[in-house]
């Protein structure tokens, strides 16, 4: 079992919850100047193992080893003294602390009792210049971008004479270049010795960077593989363990074209968020919206739900002017909206399923018709059974439900309302294949119904496969459209790339 | 056992079970604890007095509940009780300088004043919180400090007394044999219970406390649920201010009401409402109430100074706070799992 | 990484000093102000004296001492209601135990500031450990520090104990007259401010509650010891609760059950207008400092009046309250802006 290039060897890990039996027996080794991807959907186990390696969890059985010690870490502090260090996704720093502080807080350079500020500073303007990032170290670090606070926070981890760095889901904030200038990093870590371990949701992302993969599966190793050795597709087939042709069954609702315009953009501009764009969704269509992060398509979609207000332009529902000053007044107009952030903007943890379903409704019914509880139960009980949501009963939690079926519980609620536009921002983000199949055949289903639907999301593949059309943003603004007959990735990477890019 | 098992994981089951046992304990005290007596056609006893004593709390509590529940706190509804009943008896009294048997104003619009300026009191703290983005306990601080103030502004710093026998009747008068202001309690919470149990206003609250965005998201106009929220508990320490200087036939600026925002937010989470916010337990926070209360006459038995209470309403805190905690739920969690008709493990948590 | 340099000097050139001095800043202005302005006023009647001057600071040493100590709670996000019950407790015990008891008063005093620290350290536990909300978690720490003081006595007991009385009488004279002095709570005040301006700024802990206060959870993953952060916080209030309370004792010469009701009020309010936020993560020792100030020039406004009632006190700190929170929500509000902007170029 013993491998000579091992740097952090795990054996035999048994990790179980009340009632979930988390790891079973899973084993995981990270060689010295590798970079190893941890795959797996949802609820796989993969970050259950990236916690016990880092003393989050404790675990039940098995064995560690780094650097051929057995070790037992029991806390995230007591694992990146080891060496084994770790940065999330949600950027896990102070806010408040100056950079510098940030990456040495904790472990300043000290003299007696005292911190040596001059010292501190200096040696983080160092650290981040080895990262060709110059910026003001004593600042705070909410003056800095997501990206910056990315890379501040991996200086950090780094920093602790770290031989292990975990990298969990580090992209999913970041823009194409603020990806490519990680993976930089990355690369550079790598040659200097040190095991990384990735993880991540962009397929893309992992064969760019990965030298191994390996699959996890309810809580079981399916195998460890090279990177180079392995096709996408078989990848995503361990991931699944079913054959990839949920995916490929889905396509798009045909379309003449000329259906009925339900509602429309004209040349509208709102502050900060988008700057005149014009678009139409028309009745039993998918528009998709591709583009960067930050490109301006989440935020037309929340211009269309009165979160955000356009200072110039006209909205039109069926051809009529209107102003949308809030949701409340969209989904009276029988707009519909899943927001991007599930966990923050969607789900209604401590609140019951059913309440959660009925929410909207009520919400447009207003404090004094207040749906009866019998009605309250039948629509829970219809939505549950139409979407497939996988729970015992109604009174769950929904805080309590997995990913994908926290999706459909939001695509219930807004179903409740009856909407006539639906706008998704990335309604499969998130969320293992299976679901992410399931979501959006539903979605053509409510197409089929009549529904206008816009279609946000990051995943290409899904785009070209669902919309009748797709509207390219960059910089806020809307560069083209894609009509259905051109419609392939590669049309779509190129104009998101634009004329200039690189 | 299936009943049995929904009433002991109800959220109001353990207050329930303490207030029992605290009140079991004065039985074993004094014997005579359980007696009410038929007096002039009044109910009298300590059961009635305990009652009758923890109306203002209870009244408090109730507003109070709401605004934990939306995440937030209400400083303020001590300070509101005395400027209610500042206001009531200056504007009783008016100019007169002497103790008056009559009113200046009309009684009716005393008591619509009263409630209304305690009511905007209440709308100007759900303004700082909802429309400037305030943290709720500073918000509520300003007129915590303020409201007092402003009451000794009203009173010119005097205990100013009233001799209107009509007023009285709100703090010391009986019907159907029980003191009034039990009733005044009991119509408070059928309001608001009505409104969070029979209108959609409790869903919304609940959402807009476990999570505001997702809320907003969802159509809940969540500024204009917090606004109303902290409105009624303004409105609910303007109803408590009126039965307290009717008590009291007096408007005491400095001392009316004095620490019972935490005598309130006390109760609240006796009763179960986190204070983290989410679900709504308007019924246990009655319970808290009168456990607070119950535990004070306890104290009285003793011969030990009144304030000396404190000592017992801490250890009474600490022991609920560690029921509640979660070392204990773990605790309970798998003993419950262990016994054969348990709930199955997880569910609990 | 051309993007990333475009952004340090956007950045510099937008604001030169950091918005988070402001309400700090603000809170040192506003007492200079206030002090000119009561100089205009009340000047002919020795309000600009050296004497005037230096009894804010004898008067409210108490609270400084308490501010102090509160400022750490706060920047670690949390509250503390019970300072004023401690202090309560501390003049109680001193006065007992001497003049009942007739224990030395030095080992007296080295067991109260050792009972408010255990008593502070213990809701520390309660909070970090039961995961108790410090709201409740203090009311507690209130409710039996108040309690205990009328289990002991419910009369108010005189301090004649020979050392504490000439403890509390020593002064140093600045100037003969008209005579100006500070005494010895003056000084404890000005090490435990000094004490705490190192402490947060300089050493590991202080960093830590910063840290702490900023985001609890990133501390925790940053491998910060968030226990004895969050518990020492409170432990180090404890011990400026009781140290408040010895103060005092050396101000009053008695202890009583009923001192210091509301003292958590006024210090909450002055670290709070002193540039603090109650959501934790920011705030500076040395703007208590002013907050406190403030809040003695007000009182002196009133007692220099005549006419004014103390009532106006209470309204005055609420108005301040009021300006302060808007003024530090403005600087929020305009630091979204900033960032919204500059993420946009």
């Amino acid at each position: 079992m013993e491998d000579p290039a091992a740097l952090l060897q795990a054996s035999k890990i048994e990790k179980s919850f009340p009632g979930v039996h988390a790891l079973k027996k899973v084993d995981f080794t990270l060689r010295k100047g590798e970079v190893h991807s941890l795959m797996g959907e949802n609820g796989a186990g993969k970050s259950t193992l990236i916690k016990c390696l880092t003393g989050v969890y404790g675990i039940d059985g098995g064995d560690i080893y780094f650097q051929g010690q057995s070790i037992r870490p029991t806390s995230p502090q007591h694992a990146a003294r080891l060496g084994i260090s770790s940065v999330y996704q949600e950027v896990n720093l102070c806010p408040n602390l100056s950079v510098a502080e940030n990456i040495f807080v904790g472990r300043e350079p000290m003299k007696g009792p005292f911190v040596r500020w001059k010292a501190m500073e200096k040696s983080a303007g160092e650290i981040l210049s080895r990262f060709d990032i110059h910026i003001d170290v004593r600042r705070s670090l909410d003056s800095y971008s997501i990206a910056i606070q990315q890379m501040i926070a991996i200086a950090r981890a780094i920093n602790v004479s770290a031989q292990v760095l975990i990298l969990d889901e580090p992209t999913s904030s970041l823009d194409k270049t603020e990806v490519g200038k990680l993976f930089e990093i990355v690369r550079r870590l790598k040659s200097e010795g040190m095991g990384i371990i990735f993880i991540t949701h962009f397929l893309d992302q992992v064969y760019e960077i990965s030298d191994r993969i390996t699959v996890l599966r309810n809580g079981e190793l399916v195998g460890e593989y090279k990177a180079k050795g392995l096709s996408k597709i078989a990848l995503v087939t361990k991931m699944v363990g079913k054959d990839y042709d949920e995916l490929t069954s889905v396509s798009r609702v045909e379309s003449g074209g000329d259906n009925e315009v339900v509602i429309s953009l004209e040349e509208v501009s709102a502050r900060h968020s988008i700057e005149n764009v014009s678009l139409e969704l028309r009745r039993s269509e998918v528009v998709g919206f591709a583009g960067l992060l930050g490109s301006g398509r989440t935020e037309a979609a929340n211009v269309m739900f009165g979160l955000e207000h356009n200072s110039s332009g006209t909205v039109r529902l069926k051809g009529t002017a209107v102003r949308l000053a809030s949701p409340a007044e969209a989904i009276r107009r029988r707009i519909a909206l899943c927001p991007e952030d599930r966990k923050r903007d969607g789900i209604i943890g401590e609140l019951s399923i059913r309440e959660n379903i009925i929410l909207a409704l009520q919400a447009r019914y207003g404090l004094f018709k207040y749906i009866k509880k019998k009605q309250q139960n039948e629509m829970a009980g219809k939505y549950i059974e139409l979407l497939g949501i996988a729970t015992p009963d109604s009174e769950k939690k929904a805080g309590e439900l997995s990913g994908g079926n926290q999706q459909k519980l939001i695509l219930a609620r807004w179903l409740a309302t009856e909407p006539e536009v639906m706008l998704l921002d990335e309604p499969t983000r998130g969320i293992d294949v299976g679901a992410k199949a399931e979501i959006m055949k539903l979605t053509l289903d409510l197409c089929r119904q009549g529904m206008a639907i816009a279609f946000i999301s990051s995943e290409l593949d899904e785009v070209v496969r669902m919309s009748n059309k797709v509207i390219i943003m960059r910089d806020r603004a809307k560069t083209g459209e894609i009509a259905e007959k051109d419609l392939n990735q590669d049309a779509i990477l190129r104009a998101i790339a634009g004329g200039d890019a690189s | 056992m299936k009943n049995v098992r929904k009433i002991t994981s109800s959220k109001t089951f353990p207050p329930l079970v303490a207030l029992f046992g605290i009140l079991l304990f004065n039985v074993f005290l004094n014997p005579g604890f359980l007696t009410i007596t038929i007096v002039e056609g009044h109910f009298f006893g300590q059961l009635i007095d305990i009652l009758n004593r923890a109306v203002p709390i209870m009244i408090l509590g109730i507003g109070m509940t709401l605004v934990i529940a939306t995440g937030g706190t209400d400083l303020s509804c001590g300070a509101l009780l005395a400027l209610s009943g500042a206001v009531a008896v200056s504007l009783i009294r008016g100019k007169s300088t002497i103790l008056n048997p009559e009113t200046e104003t009309p009684f009716i619009i005393v008591i619509l004043a009263t409630l209304a300026v305690a009511s905007l009191c209440g709308l100007w703290n759900g303004f700082l919180v909802a429309k400037i983005g305030i943290q709720p306990i500073v918000a509520t601080l300003i007129l915590m400090t303020a409201g007092r103030g402003i009451a000794q502004l009203i009173t010119g710093a005097r205990n100013l007394t009233t001799g209107y026998p009509p007023f009285s009747v709100i703090g010391q008068g009986w019907f159907l044999m029980f003191p009034v202001p039990v009733f005044i309690a009991a119509g408070v919470f059928l309001l608001v219970w009505f409104l969070v149990r029979k209108t959609a206003f409790g869903l919304f609250v609940e959402a807009v406390g476990i999570n505001a965005s997702a809320a907003r998201y969802s159509g809940i106009n969540a500024t204009l649920v917090i606004m109303t929220v902290y409105m009624i508990s303004g409105f609910c320490a303007g109803v408590a201010g009126l039965i307290y200087a009717s008590n009291i036939m007096c408007a005491d600026a400095t001392n009316a009401g004095l620490n019972f925002e935490l005598d309130a937010i006390l109760a609240v989470v006796l009763g179960g409402t986190s204070m983290m916010g989410g679900r709504i337990y308007l019924g246990g926070t009655v319970i808290g109430a009168l456990i607070i209360m119950a535990l004070t006459k306890s104290i009285y038995a003793f011969d030990v100074a009144p304030e000396s209470a404190l000592v017992v309403k801490a250890a009474a805190v600490v022991m609920v706070v560690l029921i509640q905690s979660p070392l204990f739920q773990n605790f309970r969690g798998r003993v419950r799992a262990c016994l054969p008709f348990g709930r199955r493990a997880g569910e609990g948590a | 990484m051309k993007e990333m340099k475009e952004v340090k000097k956007t950045k510099k050139s937008r604001f030169s000093i950091d918005i988070k001095y402001i309400p700090a800043l603000a809170a040192m202005f506003l007492f200079i102000a206030s002090y000119a302005i009561g100089g205009m006023l009340y000047g002919d009647r020795g309000f600009l004296t050296l004497r005037n001057f230096t009894s804010i600071f004898t008067d409210n040493a108490y609270l400084g001492v308490s501010a102090v100590g509160m400022t750490f709670v706060i920047i670690s996000g949390g509250i503390d209601l019970s300072v004023g019950s401690v202090a309560a407790l501390s003049t109680m015990l001193i006065a007992w135990c001497t003049a009942e008891l007739n224990m030395d008063s030095r080992l007296v005093l080295g067991l109260v500031l050792a009972l408010g620290t255990f008593m502070g350290f213990m809701m520390g536990v309660l909070i970090d450990k039961l995961k108790v909300p410090p709201f409740i978690a203090t009311l507690i720490g209130m409710f039996l520090a108040r309690g205990l003081c009328f289990l002991i006595s419910i009369q108010s007991i005189t301090i004649n104990d020979p050392l504490l009385r000439t403890l509390g009488r020593w002064r140093i004279r600045l100037v003969q007259r008209p005579p100006a002095h500070i005494n010895i709570s003056v000084i404890i005040f000005a090490v435990v401010l000094v004490t705490g301006i190192v402490i947060m700024q300089y050493t590991k802990f202080g960093r830590g509650v910063y840290a702490f206060g900023g985001n609890r959870q990133s501390a925790m993953l940053m491998g910060l010891p968030t226990s004895r952060i969050q518990i020492g916080v409170y432990a180090f209030n404890g011990f400026c609760s009781a140290l408040a309370g010895v103060l005092f004792a050396f101000y009053t010469f008695s202890g009583y059950g009923r001192h210091l009701y509301g003292m958590e009020l006024d210090v909450i309010s002055s670290v709070v207008i002193g540039g603090s936020l109650l959501s934790g993560g920011v705030g500076y020792p040395i703007g208590s400092l002013f907050g406190i100030m403030i809040h003695g020039v007000i009182l002196k406004y009133i007692s220099f009046n005549g006419k004014l009632s103390s009532w106006w006190t209470k309204i005055a700190v609420g108005v301040l309250l009021l300006l302060f929170i808007a003024l530090q929500r403005f600087i929020v509000y305009v630091a979204d802006r900033n960032k919204k902007i500059l993420k946009e170029h």
